[in-house]
């Protein structure tokens, strides 16, 4: 009697293991940013290329957001390559050594960093050109100002950073050569208040057109209580500031984690450099304001297909430094390089790198 | 009608009973948050328990994260003894690592039995003087120290910000504030094949000597006297103003160790970032532990685990990061209020 209800209870346990599912194991993949996500800014928008990555066939994800650049963020990618994920993204740059310490404890899981330039047998580095967004932002707001000072709120003084200031300063001088762009540094990734006071502290100087590199849209809630313009990153942010929203420089991460992801899955994942741009849709700009008149945003328009067919380089000399000192010759163009490296402000831009 | 009414000598036994009680009621109260959410509200909290403590990654994850908690807040226990309300734990934590990270940098070349005393000794100096500035405006300016430890911390963090982004920079890091990597002899190391540092066992021994120092000596004697009647201490001829600048002192140094171990073990260089608010969390552990190190010692783990555990909510159930936050709150608010009812109880008109 009881061999036979054994033997039953056997035969029940079997049939249910091969009624599992019959489809490969799932790919697991881990996010983890350095902001909450809330809704608008720098998370937000890694978080849309979580949900298009979510919503492939045999993927699942998850993620940690508020991940300070330290101590817990090693825990955290620590504690998801535990728990079995296969691919983690690390969406900051600040988590660079300790993707690569823990990257180092398990060889199997595939790591991609954003902004980063380290790179191992199973870590990656991704990154966008959104300097060529903020080029064609820049020439919009050198178009629409008529103070001719444009204000600059700016998170850390890096070479992302600086690279993007110039850039925009680039853009504006190509329409406007007697612009001006101040910048404000407020050393934090993610601080509406700090953001908002500096975009305020600006527009008090003459600024008439706020431009921002940080995770909030604090700065543009700022240009809008005060009646001038603004230029959004990371997403839209139309809905924050609709008086005011010129346009804005946007990450388009979904095209570069679908592909990231289709590689891994498919076991054509290398570890390599990725930076992509205009050319790959990973960046672009957002819909103009009703405010923008018909010629800014046509000419706009012309300068991102020229960028993206790659008959415009955003900086390609001559480029003279604040110092109006010449760094880079008519005729030539910076190397990636020396892009990555940049720790210099190209003329018109007021402020320090300090 | 309930009336309330002192207890004519407060809870013994039976005290352990309202932590627990405390401890269950808060949990309840997020795991109803948990299902207004509409989140698995027992699912939810066994992931926290099981992140927290529930495996040897967990517990080593924990004690790590304890062991900067426990040093601040032994610190601060140790001048709250004497009633002196030493806020400025973070200062002397960001003071502690400035102090380490100098003797890692600048004495990078001698070996770790040489480097890392050096690098204790540079953040216990260093500490100890962002303890002793509150305690000598305290003696001979009048200045409260609630305010004066206060106000360094914001002095303290500055200066670890200049140095990081100045002098100390990094010439590979692009420009982002942080020092570089220091040497393998700067980093404390991991013991065995475990996650856990030495600097746990550093805890261990300060934490003893602590405990011991309070309860057997003359200083643990003088310290608990004035603490609780500044004036029959006086009457008694004990040496006030030493002792405040001795607390201050020892307060400053601990909280300074902090810094050092978390530089040197977790980060291995000197970041902002390498200030997580250990030192406001420091004060709290102090008051939930009643100043008793031991009970130190077990709030630093809980509260670590509590920290370490919603990551894991996070990950698992995707919650958001601001109700690990909400959560930790309500512990600590049940608890703390809980030990009101140790002195306290309602009784019928």
């Amino acid at each position: 009697m009881r061999t036979k209800s054994l033997c039953l209870l056997f035969g029940a346990l079997i049939l249910l293991l091969a009624a599992g599912p019959v489809s490969a194991k799932d790919l697991k993949v881990g996010f983890i940013y350095v902001t909450p996500i809330g809704d608008a800014g720098y998370s937000y928008m890694h978080d849309q290329g979580r949900q298009a990555v979510e919503a492939m066939v045999g993927v699942d994800t998850s993620y940690v957001e508020a991940v300070q650049e330290g101590p817990d963020a090693e825990r955290v990618l620590r504690n998801m390559a535990r728990k079995g994920f296969d691919l983690i993204f690390a969406t900051s740059y600040g988590y660079m050594d300790s993707v690569i310490k823990v990257a180092k404890q398990f060889p199997e899981i595939i790591f991609m960093h954003f902004s980063g330039f380290k790179r191992a047998e199973n870590v990656g580095t991704y990154f966008g050109r959104i300097y060529q967004a903020r080029y064609l932002t820049g020439i919009a707001a050198g178009k629409m100002t008529t103070s001719n000072v444009l204000g600059y709120v700016a998170a850390y003084p890096i070479p992302e950073v600086i690279r993007g200031i110039n850039a925009f300063t680039l853009g504006a001088r190509s329409v406007n050569p007697e612009v001006q762009v101040r910048v404000v540094w407020t050393k934090s990734w993610y601080d509406p208040a700090t953001e908002k006071e500096a975009a305020k502290s600006l527009i008090d100087v003459g600024a008439d057109v706020i431009a921002q590199h940080a995770d909030s849209p604090a700065p543009q809630e700022a240009a809008q209580e005060s009646g001038v313009y603004s230029i959004g990153y990371n997403s839209d942010m139309s809905s924050f500031a609709p008086d005011s929203h010129l346009t804005a420089a946007i990450w388009k991460y979904q095209n570069l984690y679908r592909d990231i992801v289709k590689q891994v899955k498919n076991d054509t994942w290398k570890s390599t450099d990725i930076w992509a741009g205009l050319d790959e849709n990973v960046v672009g700009i957002a819909p103009f304001g009703p405010m923008v008149d018909t010629e800014t945003a046509e000419l706009v328009t012309a300068k991102k297909e020229a960028i993206a067919a790659g008959d415009l380089q955003v900086f390609s000399g001559p480029i003279r430094d604040q110092d109006g000192e010449l760094r880079v010759e008519k005729g030539e163009a910076m190397s990636d390089e020396e892009l990555l490296g940049m720790t210099w402000f190209v003329e018109n831009v007021v402020g320090t790198t300090q | 009608m309930l009336q309330l009414r002192k207890r004519p000598t407060p809870l013994g036994w039976s005290a352990p009973l309202v932590f627990v009680t405390a401890v269950v009621l808060s949990l309840a109260v997020s795991a109803l948050l948990l299902r207004l959410q509409g989140q698995p509200a027992w699912e939810g909290l066994a992931v926290f328990f099981q992140s927290g403590f529930g495996s040897t990654w967990a517990l080593e994850d924990t004690l790590n994260k304890a062991v900067p908690l426990f040093l601040c807040s032994l610190g601060v226990a140790v001048a709250f003894k004497l009633q002196i309300w030493n806020i400025g734990a973070e200062g002397q934590f960001a003071l502690g690592a400035v102090g380490a990270t100098w003797a890692a940098l600048y004495f990078s070349f001698l070996p770790w039995f040489f480097l890392l005393p050096l690098m204790l000794l540079s953040a216990t100096i260093a500490g100890g003087i962002w303890g002793l500035i509150p305690a000598l405006l305290k003696l001979y300016m009048r200045a409260n120290e609630i305010i004066t430890t206060l106000m360094l911390n914001y002095i303290g963090i500055l200066i670890l910000e200049f140095l990081v982004y100045g002098s100390w920079k990094d010439r590979a890091s692009f420009g982002f504030p942080m020092t570089p990597v220091f040497e393998s002899g700067a980093v404390i190391a991991r013991i065995g094949r475990t996650n856990l540092h030495y600097g746990l066992l550093l805890c261990l021994a300060i934490g003893l000597a602590m405990a011991l120092v309070l309860a057997y000596t003359r200083f643990g004697y003088e310290l608990k006297a004035s603490g609780e009647n500044p004036r029959a201490g006086r009457y008694a001829h004990i040496p006030y103003k030493k002792l405040v600048i001795l607390v201050l002192v020892i307060s400053g140094a601990l909280a300074g160790w902090a810094g050092f171990v978390e530089t040197s073990a977790t980060l291995n260089r000197l970041q902002p970032s390498v200030m997580a608010g250990y030192g406001y969390t420091a004060i709290v552990v102090a008051w939930l532990a009643r100043l008793n190190p031991l009970g130190i010692a077990l709030f630093s783990f809980l509260l670590a685990g509590m920290l370490v555990g919603v990551e894991g909510m996070q990950l698992e159930l995707q919650i958001p990061a601001a109700f690990g936050k909400i959560m930790e709150g309500l512990i600590l608010l049940t608890v703390l209020s809980g030990q009101f009812f140790r002195n306290y109880r309602f009784a019928r008109r």
